[in-house]
């Protein structure tokens, strides 16, 4: 089976801090990492090579220098080869462009590595949290598309997925080629080997520019591409200036706070 | 493409029984007022099996005009079907404004169909606002609630938000007077390219009602085991509310998944959510800040669960939970 993973590098999303005077996060103090779904994903592509190790894991990024670290580390962890996309025109795309641009990218990476009969990506990146881009990219492309994907399985003409729902799991075979978006499963995706990231260090990884990709359509790309503006960004006010209750007792407390709960009458 | 109308439409996800999803009815009370600044029609639009009864809600709160489309192929929620139906009727319609319930569904199909209209999409938006070109202004948490993101969709139609359950309230039903239109979209079987196998239930079987709940009791790391969730549904059980719990208490297995709020969990809005020894983590914040009330009990004074919190005890959720149980049952009793 020939898997594409959909990567992108984000800023660690447990190390982010808001600075409500600028209405800024702090996002180029923190240290970047693939996004947690995206490892997911690529998990998810690699226990399909554990059962056949004839899989291909194909893995791509878009963006600016610099992030081509996380397809280092992807393929430390479990691809066998990256791509590189990035060129200025494509800045400042949102999801819909974006997800045009990788499906150009798509088609031509398929000329070098054939047909993928599966194209993963996270559930959805933690930077923007649109959950847009796989699912348009599912579109764009034509495929059939399933979410909150947990594990995936190789059947052949269909794959298998089980997907997270309420109070369970449902068992989905859908046609490929098709695009499945990963969240997070009960199991830790699992870390590079040493092996794999002295080869990853040593990779050729091609970068691929907008001139690549025959009959781009310009005007589906960066700002102007992109139906979406941002207007502006704030930190929400959260210090919502509570009652602290701490008396001499948890006891006391306890009493205290069905007492004030009581008066409030919110219970 | 281009507006036909300045009709604002609101998309009723049903339930199994064919009754609307909380989030639909929701989504009416900022649709009305939108609808009316624009100068066009609240139009709900119910796509489903048997519906009849989320079609009465629609109408009842507030909807001028109902498109409904009923067919089996709608049974149960596939995007392929959905998407179709969909569009189709965007394209016959022309809406100005589309609102999809950002549930696991909605965030399917809202996608799928803002790719297929090529149109612009805010996801999981909290607020809604009107732009100086009459544009939709739509408020949306980004990098998991740290930041809010403003954006507008000024040039394509129809503009798409999906919306948060929770984030609106219902208003109040009144005398169900919308017209109502059906509309016959068939969708062949080839078309739907996913099928469902089967369906696991969790250990446990229970469904757990997070997102429909009134009260939320939820336990974190700090209940420190299994058993730690025990005074946690006794506290539930007694204002009949429902168990939530923290992903690092989901992840150590104390708990089943069904149970997580946040990032990776659910969204929640009810009118009181109890967080017992939860931290208050970005990621389990951008599941329950839309609470009315949030009460933390939690033994670090410094824990940034109670900058979210209306009442804070600093103490331990296993001294304090049984004597809000016992002071709860007194008063009842
Ligand atoms: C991509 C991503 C998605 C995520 N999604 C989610 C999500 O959906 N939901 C979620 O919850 N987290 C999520 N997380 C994890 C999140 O970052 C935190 O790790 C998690 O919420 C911590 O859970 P906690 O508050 O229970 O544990 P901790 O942070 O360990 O907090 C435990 C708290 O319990 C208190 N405590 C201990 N003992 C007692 C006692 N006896 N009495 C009172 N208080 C006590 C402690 O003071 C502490 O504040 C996500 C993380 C990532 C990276």
């Amino acid at each position: 089976m020939n898997i594409l993973v959909c990567i992108k590098q984000v800023p660690d999303p447990t190390e982010l801090k808001a600075d409500p005077a600028k209405n800024t996060l702090n996002t180029d103090e923190v240290p970047k990492i693939i996004n947690p779904f995206d490892s997911y994903a690529l998990e998810a592509a690699a226990r399909i090579k554990d059962k056949d190790p004839e899989t291909k894991i194909v893995i791509v990024t878009i963006g600016t220098a610099g992030v081509e670290k996380a397809l280092k580390e992807g393929l430390g962890i479990a691809a066998d080869q990256a791509y590189f996309v990035s060129d200025e025109a494509f800045a400042d795309s949102d999801s819909l462009a974006t997800a045009y641009i990788l499906s150009c990218a798509v088609k031509k990476i398929e000329e070098t590595e054939g047909k993928f009969n599966a194209i993963f990506c996270g559930k959805q990146a933690t930077d923007g949290d649109s959950a847009q881009v796989g699912p348009q990219l599912a579109e764009y492309l034509g495929y059939p598309l399933v979410t909150y994907g947990l594990e995936a399985f190789d059947e052949g003409d269909t794959l298998k997925i089980n997907k997270e729902i309420d109070g369970g799991i449902e068992v989905i075979a859908a046609q490929t080629p098709c695009v499945v978006t990963f969240t997070k499963p009960s199991w830790d995706p699992r870390y590079p080997t040493i092996k794999r990231k002295m080869a990853a260090n040593r990779a050729q990884i091609p970068t691929l520019t907008g001139a690549d990709f025959a009959g781009l359509d310009a005007s589906a790309i960066g700002a102007a591409g992109s139906p979406t503006k941002v207007i502006k960004t704030f930190v929400p006010q959260r210090s919502k200036s509570g009652i602290k209750i701490q008396e001499e007792s948890d006891e006391e407390s306890a009493k205290k706070l069905f007492a004030l709960l009581s008066d409030a009458r919110v219970i | 493409m281009e507006a036909k109308t300045k009709d604002l439409w609101v998309i009723i996800e049903t339930n199994e029984d064919g009754t609307a999803k909380n989030v639909g009815i929701e989504m009416l009370t900022p649709g009305k007022e939108l609808a009316g600044k624009q100068g066009g029609a609240l139009v709900a639009v119910v796509i489903g099996s048997g519906v009849d009864e989320a079609v009465k809600a629609a109408s009842e709160y507030g909807a001028d005009r109902v498109i409904v489309v009923d067919g089996p192929e709608y049974k149960d929620f596939t995007v392929d079907a959905f998407a179709k139906a969909l569009t189709a009727l965007v394209e016959k319609y022309g809406p100005d404004a589309i609102l999809i319930g950002a549930t696991p569904d909605g965030r399917e199909l809202a996608p799928i169909v803002a790719g297929r209209l090529k149109t612009g999409l805010a996801s999981d938006c909290t607020g809604i606002g009107v732009c100086e070109d009459g544009s939709i202004e739509w408020t949306r948490p980004a990098y998991g609630g740290s930041i809010m993101e403003v954006l507008a969709c000024p040039e394509q139609r129809p503009q798409i938000g999906s919306v948060r359950p929770g984030a609106f309230k219902k208003g109040e039903p009144g005398e169900a007077k919308a017209e109502i239109i059906k509309e016959d979209i068939s969708v062949a079987a080839e078309d739907i390219r996913t099928k469902v196998l089967e369906v696991i239930k969790e250990m446990g079987g229970e469904k757990v009602d997070l997102e429909g709940a009134d009260i939320i009791v939820a336990g974190g790391r700090g209940v420190g085991g299994p058993e730690g969730f025990d005074p946690i549904r006794e506290l539930a059980e007694v204002l009949g509310a429902t168990v939530g719990a923290s992903r690092a208490a989901v992840d150590a297995g104390w708990i089943s998944h069904a149970h997580q709020v946040g990032q990776t969990g659910k969204i929640v809005g009810p009118k009181l959510y109890i967080a017992c020894g939860i931290s208050g983590a970005i990621q389990h914040l951008a599941g329950m800040t839309s609470s009315d009330v949030v009460v933390a009990i939690n033994k670090d004074p410094d824990a940034p669960i109670f900058d979210v919190a209306d009442y804070g005890i600093v103490g331990n959720l296993f001294e304090v939970l049984p004597v809000l149980t016992e002071e709860i049952k007194k008063a009842r009793a």
